[in-house]
This record gives C-alpha cells, sequence and structure tokens, in this order.
C-alpha cells in the first residue's frame, strides 16, 4: 500500500491536520486509528467547553469532533478503524495491524504523528499503602462513567487539579456520586481557571491546594486514603496527616505524550514537553515526519490542537509536493528564559514567509507580569499579562520581517518579568 | 470432593509440586484461598534465580537452591517461561564488604557453586558500567539468573492440570479432620477429602500445620518492598546487583526483569498481618535511596509502579520440608521465603521423593503424563511473518488490546480460556501483562473488563480486579 500522507491519530489532531493536507493538494491521505470511531478522547469528553476560540461556540467533546468528522468524511481520505500502529521505519514504512486487514504495510512520503497522551498512573506517583480497587486514573474513570454507563465509585477524592480531575469532580457529583475533595500537591491548581469556578466552587467542592494523598487503605476495595499537607519541597510535612474515607481515588496528575513510536522511530524527544523537537511547520528532525496535538505538547484548549494540526497539515503538504525544499532549512533554536517551562516549537526554520507563534508555558502563577519576546537582545514584544498559570498556554508570535532579519546566529528567547 | 492429594496452596512450590505430582495416576487437587495461583509471596518478590552461595552449607535452603538453580533452565523450557541466565554481582563498599565476599565466595564452594569469580571495583564496571564509583569489589555468579515467579507457578499449575490436577479457587482451609484414615479440609469452597496433604500454604502455613495439630512451625511475615521501573530503564545493567547480605536477608537489589523492566528492593519489616501487602513511604524512600547507592542512575522517578511482598521468616532460618511429626501423610512445605523461588524445581522434586516414600509407590506413573506446557502465544515477540498467519488464522489477535505491551485480544482470550484461566483483570495481566506497562491500565483496563465479563458470561460489573470484593464498577448510571 502507498499514501502520500499517513497520519497516525483520528482524534482532533489527526483530523485537522489530515483535512488541512488535503486542503492544501495533497492526493492519498489515509488516517490509521486505533479506536473504533474517529474523534480520541473527545468522544468521552461529553462536557461543553469546547470550540469556544475556534468556532466561537460552546460544544461538547463529541460535537466537536462529529465537525472534524463529517469534513473528512466528505473528503477521500481514507480511514482505518481499529487499526493499531505498531512501527514506523527508516523510510517511512508504517506497519499496522487491525482484525480485519491483519498485518498492513504501508509506505508514506510524509507521515503525521497524532496520538495524543496518556495519563500518569499512580504507580509514577510517591503513594504508599495497599493497591486495592478503586484507584483510577480519571480518564478511565471518564469512560466508565461517560462511555460505558457504569459508576466507578460513589464516595470519590480526586488527586490532581487537572482539568480532567476538575471535569470529573463535577461529573461524578452530577452522576449522584459524593467527591468529598480534590487535593492538588501544588500551591496552584493545574487546571483552566474557568474549570475550578465551574466544576469545583459550582458544587461546594473543596480544592485542598499542597496537599496530597500519601497513602491508599482497603484490601480488596479503596477504603479510605491518607492526605498530608507539603512543604515547598512538595514533601507531605509529618503531622498534618488526616484519614479521609472514600471508595474511590481518582488520578489527574499528569498527561504524558504517547511518544513510543516516536521514540523506537529515532526522533528526539524534548525533556520537557516529552513530545518530539519541532520546527514551526512541526516537522520533526527526521524527514518527512510531522507531529501536532497532544502527542507533541499537552494542550489546554483543543482550539490549539486544531490550530497547530492545521501547520502540521500545511507542512507535509509542502514536503510532499518538494522534499528537497527542507534539506536547505535554517534553524534557529527557541530559547526558555527566566519563568518558562518550554517554547514549542523548539526551532524555527529563518526561511519562512510567514509570521511564528511560539507557543510556551509558564513555570508558575504570576500576577501583573510581563511576556517578552527578545530576538538578538532585542525586545521584539512586550506584552503585560494580568495571570499567568501553568495550566494555560501561551503564546507570542515572531513576525515575519524580523524573521527576514535573523541568521543561523540569532537567538530567539522568551521571559517572563514579574 | 474427594481426592488421593490435596495440596494447599498454589504459589510457585505448590504449583511445581502439583505438576510433579500429576504424573502418577491417581486423583489431585490444588487449592488456594484467593481467587488465582500466586497470590501470596509468589506474586512480590525479587525474581531471582540465586547462585546458591548465600545459604550455610548443609541446609535445605543451600542444598535446594543449589539444585533448583540448576534445573530452573529446563524446567522454564519445559514449561515456556522466559528464563535469562543473566548472572548475578553480590558488590561491596569498602574493605570490609569485600572480605565478606571472599566470605560468600567460600560458602559457594562449600555448597558446590560453580562458576563463581571474584573482581575489582574497576573490573566491575567494565562488566556494568552504570555501577557506582563507590564500589570496590564484587562476587560474580555466572549460574544466577531471573524467572518471572507468577508466570512460572501459572504455567506449572497449567501443566498440571493438563495432566488432570484440579484447581479450586476461593478454598480458604478453615480446618481440617481426620476421618477414617482421611484428612477432611474444611474449606471455604466446600468439604474436601484426601488421604494425603501437602501444606504449601506461604505465610499461613503454620496455621494450616497446626488444622492436624502439628504446632512445630512458626511463621512470621516479613514484609519487602519494590519499585518497577519502566522500560527505558531496563537497561542500566545486565546482571542482578545485590548489596552485601545482612542479616535483614541480602540486601537491597537492582535487577532487570525477564519482561525489560528494572526491579528495585526489597526493604525487610517483620509485620503482623501476614496478608496486608502494604508499602509505606518510609520503605518505599529507603529502597530509592539504598538503590541509588548501587546504581546511580536507577531513580524511583521512573517508577511504574510500586508494590510489597511478604516472605515467610522461621526461627531457624531454614525451610521445613517433610512429613509431619503428627502424621505422616501430612507433608509440609514450609517457610519457604529466599531463596524459594530458585529452589522451588528442587523442591517439587523433593516433596515428589518424600511423597513415593511415604505412599509406598502405589501410584503408579501415568503413561499419558506431559511435563511439558504448550507455549502461549506472545504476539510481540513474533516475526512479521507469524503475526500475519496467526492473524489470518484467527482475527482476534489482530486487534491490540495492551498498547504498551502490545497484547492482542487473542492472547486476553487464550489466557481466559486456559484450563488455569484468568478470571479476573489481575489475572490477565500476570498472564499476557495487559495493563503490565507504562500506563498501567489505564487505556486497556477497561476493555480487559470488557472481554472478561463478555468470556466469563457476567455483568461488566462483577468483573473484579483480583477476586471476591474487589469489583472496579458499582451499579449502572442510569436504568435501563
Amino acid at each position: 500500500m502507498k499514501y502520500d500522507l499517513v497520519v497516525i491519530g483520528g482524534g482532533p489532531a489527526g483530523m485537522a491536520a489530515a483535512l488541512k493536507a488535503k486542503e492544501e493538494g495533497v492526493e492519498k491521505i489515509v488516517i490509521l486509528e486505533r479506536d473504533v470511531r474517529l474523534g480520541g478522547i473527545l468522544n468521552q469528553c461529553i462536557h461543553t467547553g469546547f470550540g469556544l476560540h475556534y468556532f466561537k461556540e460552546e460544544l461538547s467533546g463529541p460535537e466537536y469532533a462529529q465537525r472534524f468528522a463529517k469534513q473528512v468524511a466528505e473528503t477521500d481520505i481514507d480511514v482505518m478503524l481499529d487499526t493499531m500502529v505498531i512501527d514506523i521505519d527508516d523510510d517511512n514504512n508504517v506497519t499496522a495491524m487491525n482484525n480485519r486487514d491483519g498485518l498492513i504495510k504501508i509506505e508514506a512520503t510524509a507521515i503525521i504523528l497524532a496520538m495524543g497522551c496518556r495519563e500518569r498512573p499512580r504507580g509514577a506517583l510517591f503513594m504508599a499503602g495497599t493497591r486495592p480497587s478503586g484507584v483510577m486514573t480519571a480518564g478511565t474513570a471518564q469512560k466508565y462513567v461517560n462511555m460505558d454507563g457504569y459508576m466507578p465509585g460513589k464516595k470519590i477524592v480526586i488527586l490532581g487539579s487537572g482539568d480532567i480531575g476538575l471535569i470529573m469532580a463535577r461529573r461524578m457529583t452530577l452522576e449522584g456520586a459524593e467527591v468529598k475533595m480534590v487535593c492538588e500537591i501544588m500551591p496552584y491548581s493545574g487546571g483552566l481557571t474557568r474549570n475550578i469556578v465551574q466544576c469545583l466552587n459550582d458544587f461546594n467542592i473543596p480544592l485542598y491546594l499542597s496537599t496530597t494523598v500519601i497513602a491508599t487503605h482497603g484490601r480488596e476495595r479503596l477504603e479510605g486514603v491518607t492526605i498530608a499537607k507539603v512543604d515547598e519541597r512538595l514533601n507531605p510535612i509529618p503531622g498534618t496527616e488526616e484519614y479521609v474515607e472514600c471508595d474511590t481515588l481518582m488520578l489527574s496528575v499528569g498527561l504524558i505524550p504517547e511518544n513510543e513510536l516516536t521514540k523506537d522511530a529515532g526522533i528526539s524527544i524534548d525533556r520537557i514537553t516529552r513530545g518530539a523537537v519541532v520546527d514551526e511547520l512541526r516537522a520533526t528532525e527526521k524527514k518527512g515526519v510531522f507531529a501536532c496535538g497532544n502527542v507533541l505538547q499537552v494542550h489546554d484548549l483543543v482550539d490549539f490542537v486544531t490550530l497547530e494540526s492545521y501547520l502540521a497539515g500545511k507542512g507535509a503538504a509542502k514536503y510532499i509536493k518538494n522534499p528537497a525544499a527542507f534539506d536547505d532549512a535554517v534553524y534557529v533554536k527557541t530559547t526558555t528564559g527566566n519563568g518558562v517551562g518550554y517554547i514549542v516549537p523548539q526551532r524555527v526554520n529563518i526561511k519562512t514567509d510567514e509570521d511564528v507563534k511560539l507557543y510556551f508555558r509558564v513555570r508558575q502563577v504570576y500576577k501583573n507580569a510581563r511576556v517578552i519576546l527578545e530576538v538578538d537582545g532585542e525586545t521584539v514584544s512586550n506584552k503585560k499579562k494580568i495571570k499567568l498559570a501553568p495550566g494555560e498556554m501561551e503564546d507570542v508570535t515572531i513576525p515575519k520581517e524580523i524573521i527576514e532579519k535573523m541568521t543561523d546566529k540569532s537567538e530567539i528567547s522568551v521571559r517572563v518579568e514579574a | 470432593m474427594k481426592y488421593d492429594v490435596c495440596i494447599i496452596g498454589a504459589g510457585v512450590s505448590g504449583s511445581l509440586i502439583a505438576r510433579a505430582l500429576s504424573k502418577y495416576d491417581m486423583s489431585l487437587c490444588l487449592i488456594d484461598k484467593e481467587n488465582d495461583v500466586a497470590m501470596g509471596s509468589t506474586k512480590a518478590n525479587s525474581a531471582i534465580v540465586h547462585a546458591g552461595f548465600d545459604a550455610v552449607p548443609g541446609t535445605y535452603k543451600a542444598k535446594l537452591n543449589v539444585r533448583g538453580t540448576e534445573m530452573m533452565e529446563e524446567t522454564c523450557k519445559e514449561l515456556h517461561v522466559e528464563y535469562k541466565n543473566n548472572e548475578s554481582l553480590v558488590i561491596a563498599f569498602g574493605e570490609t564488604e569485600n572480605e565478606h565476599l571472599k566470605e560468600l565466595y567460600e560458602r559457594g564452594i562449600a555448597n558446590g557453586v560453580p562458576d563463581m569469580e571474584l573482581l575489582t571495583g574497576d573490573e566491575v564496571r567494565q562488566l556494568e558500567p552504570n555501577l557506582s564509583e563507590e564500589i570496590t569489589g564484587a562476587l560474580l555468579a555466572k549460574t544466577a539468573g531471573i524467572v518471572c515467579p507468577y508466570k512460572l507457578t501459572i504455567a506449572a499449575a497449567e501443566c498440571a492440570a493438563n495432566n488432570g490436577c484440579d484447581f479450586i479457587r476461593n478454598a480458604e482451609v478453615k480446618g481440617i479432620t481426620v476421618d477414617d484414615g482421611l484428612f477432611v479440609l474444611d474449606t471455604t469452597a466446600g468439604e474436601i477429602t484426601a488421604e494425603y496433604v501437602i501444606n504449601a500454604a506461604g505465610v499461613h502455613a503454620d496455621e494450616v500445620a497446626s488444622f492436624i495439630g502439628d504446632d512445630s512451625i512458626e511463621i512470621r511475615g516479613r514484609r519487602g518492598s519494590y519499585f518497577i521501573l519502566d522500560k527505558s530503564q531496563g537497561n542500566l545493567v545486565s546482571r542482578t546487583i545485590f548489596q552485601c547480605p545482612s542479616e535483614k536477608g541480602k540486601g537491597i537489589l537492582v535487577a532487570p526483569t525477564v519482561d525489560g523492566n528494572l526491579l528495585l528492593g526489597p526493604t525487610s519489616e517483620f509485620v503482623d498481618d501476614k496478608d496486608l501487602t502494604d508499602t509505606t513511604l518510609e520503605e518505599l524512600r529507603a529502597v530509592a535511596e539504598l538503590s541509588a547507592r548501587s546504581v546511580p542512575l536507577a531513580s524511583s522517578r521512573d517508577s511504574i509502579t510500586s508494590f510489597s511482598g511478604i516472605r515467610a521468616y522461621t526461627k531457624n532460618g531454614d525451610f521445613v520440608i517433610g512429613s509431619s511429626k503428627v502424621n505422616e501423610k501430612f507433608i509440609n512445605v514450609a517457610g519457604i521465603e529466599s531463596p524459594g523461588l530458585s529452589a522451588a524445581p528442587a523442591i517439587a522434586e523433593l516433596v515428589d521423593e518424600i511423597f513415593a516414600n511415604v505412599s509406598k509407590n502405589k501410584f503408579a506413573i501415568k503413561a499419558d503424563y506431559d511435563s511439558t506446557r504448550k507455549a502461549p502465544v506472545r504476539f510481540r515477540e513474533m516475526t512479521d511473518d507469524e503475526r500475519r498467519e496467526l492473524i489470518a488464522k484467527n482475527s482476534a489477535y489482530g486487534r491490540v488490546i495492551c498498547r504498551c505491551e502490545t497484547v492482542t485480544e487473542g492472547e486476553i482470550i487464550d489466557a481466559i480460556r486456559m484450563k488455569v484461566g484468568a478470571v479476573d483483570v489481575d489475572g490477565v495481566k500476570r498472564r499476557v501483562r495487559a495493563g503490565m506497562g507504562r500506563c498501567q491500565g489505564g487505556f486497556c483496563g477497561s476493555k480487559v473488563v470488557e472481554i472478561l465479563s463478555r468470556e466469563l458470561n457476567v455483568p461488566v460489573n462483577e468483573v473484579t480486579k483480583f477476586g471476591k470484593g474487589s469489583n472496579i464498577l458499582f451499579d449502572k448510571t442510569k436504568e435501563d
């Protein structure tokens, strides 16, 4: 089998990337999706709040996904569902499998990685105690309640105030469960402010900051957890332990881009984002391979996933038309300054003829701070922000006029001034 | 239920004994108080096949360890269980420990351990470049290996079942009486009558022995906590790295597993409750700190899970194997702590011998006895051609359920349908590794629940993690 473009993953990222590539004139495109339908994790996100930026409408997850799935269906983009990619070789040959066609080999000119992310499990935490049933990630719980129609718990403690944790606090409350509290080890929430207001405050669910779960209790089913305050180094403070009775502990303690395929293909990974190192077109360091969506960086809003995926789709189309053009790229790294955790893209091809938007997250909460973009020591932009928080993605733009003047020795940096 | 022989406890000893005794033309059952085999000490230990230099010469531990290690490779081959002769190193920090290595070496010679070598710090770092700079010497043991203890147990129990042994789950022995020369076991799965009983009840073997008035065994639970690191860390060392042993055990180790992860642990704490396998922050911290002393790059930050297991400690420090003084038809296999896994094949061999004596060879050996077990399908280890052929035969092998470990639906169905099949989520996990990877079942957990529900023909909310009371789901959110 031969395709111009193989898109791995049929969530919002994969669909948008494929659609953009189609629009740009790529002929043979296939989306390989491991689930039985397009849409990815959006299918289980039945709450609203999707699309406010992109569609200027408040959609549910499945509605947002459906808009793209419908567009895909209207094109000649091939979709293979229930299909798992197991290998990408040096020449961009993709091996996939499913229970209809068996093992599938696809020769691809370009590949877009759009596999999304997974949740950090309990084992990644320093949590002691027993290992009963009733300890699960918030996303797994969300699938049980929204897709399968079963209650995964009745008396619930949520650890981690990431968005999924907050959403599930409200969801479980609406389904009749008692959500006792959300604990957050950091002194601030990792979720969107609007979710704290709409999911916790509106339902009187307490959020305990600088608090973590240090142990689980119960042999067969969870019977309770011990929570404790933590110090500034995030170590539990002796004497602050408290027992909380519950039958379920939901974890919303971080998302990890699913880059096993990427790593196996020999593509460099950014230590902080845990996604591939990419340029402004979301091209990875491997020729013809692009990445977008949560497999590249964990996004706060799906709207930004869509925008990023358009870039990757456009990039892949450009590559398919003229792979040689990519050989002439001149890259300049983007550097994180004070207060900035990471920047995507990690490098910019200065031969681009467009403005380049840099997405980043700050390391801590700032109030009335300034975001400063510098190129070669000169301030390109200096914007005041009322609030900056690690839970929300920020961006700054380098105008093309500035990029035009850059050389391979140039430096791009973004920093926060408190 | 009436049997000639009943084996109490389906850990690695009990299951390998069941396999050995299943060659006789008699009725045999293997019972366990839990929902599956390998649920006690067997599922949570260091997974090491020790060379055998630790134990005091002349003890059962010494003899059976060396013999068991000798037998392990062949046993694993017959049962199609992964075994790796990855060698081990005991490392020393400073002069006193260097001296200790010499003692271990001498003891190894006395125990009949072949292929040992004393190395300098530099020599050992040549072999294992990620070892600490502080290490001053090491004892290399080339016969040491690694094996997955629960997979070995599952395979042994399956082999026994293929030879006619019944496996009875959730059968906790509450009392034993003797009636007309037969043992009558009062269990939570009903009454079981047997002429011979093998007591391989792990940490509870003392209680089981006391049911027939044998109070000679006293077992204390000793808990060990571990971390499992992600496969990305699995190559930090290729050999099992022990620190010098102390009175608490063989010291903290850093060991690769046959599945490619890295294991750190164990601690050693006496506990009152022999079934409570919890961990404490203190113990987990100790494991993290002490293992970093051997291999500085081994970090609990890469942990995918932590757990603890309880070892059966006896005061005199040796295995207790043999007919009870109260009744010779009651054979104790107790106090099987480290090196119990290494010794297990030899323990089975010894118990077979004891049984033959006690039963005066009255049971003939079956002509059709088969000591092997067919290899289960392991999709992730196949070549593309093999995979193609397999999926063509059965399309269920074309559907990947566990992404992290590349486990297909076909393999999960096999695990459920085998004789000693998985009946819960953890049972599936131990048989085929679905949920054993870096996401720890975050994605595949609900699919495994679905498959179990379908295969076992029970509603999804009756599917459990590891048996009674460990249900994963409550009621439906809405009435139908």
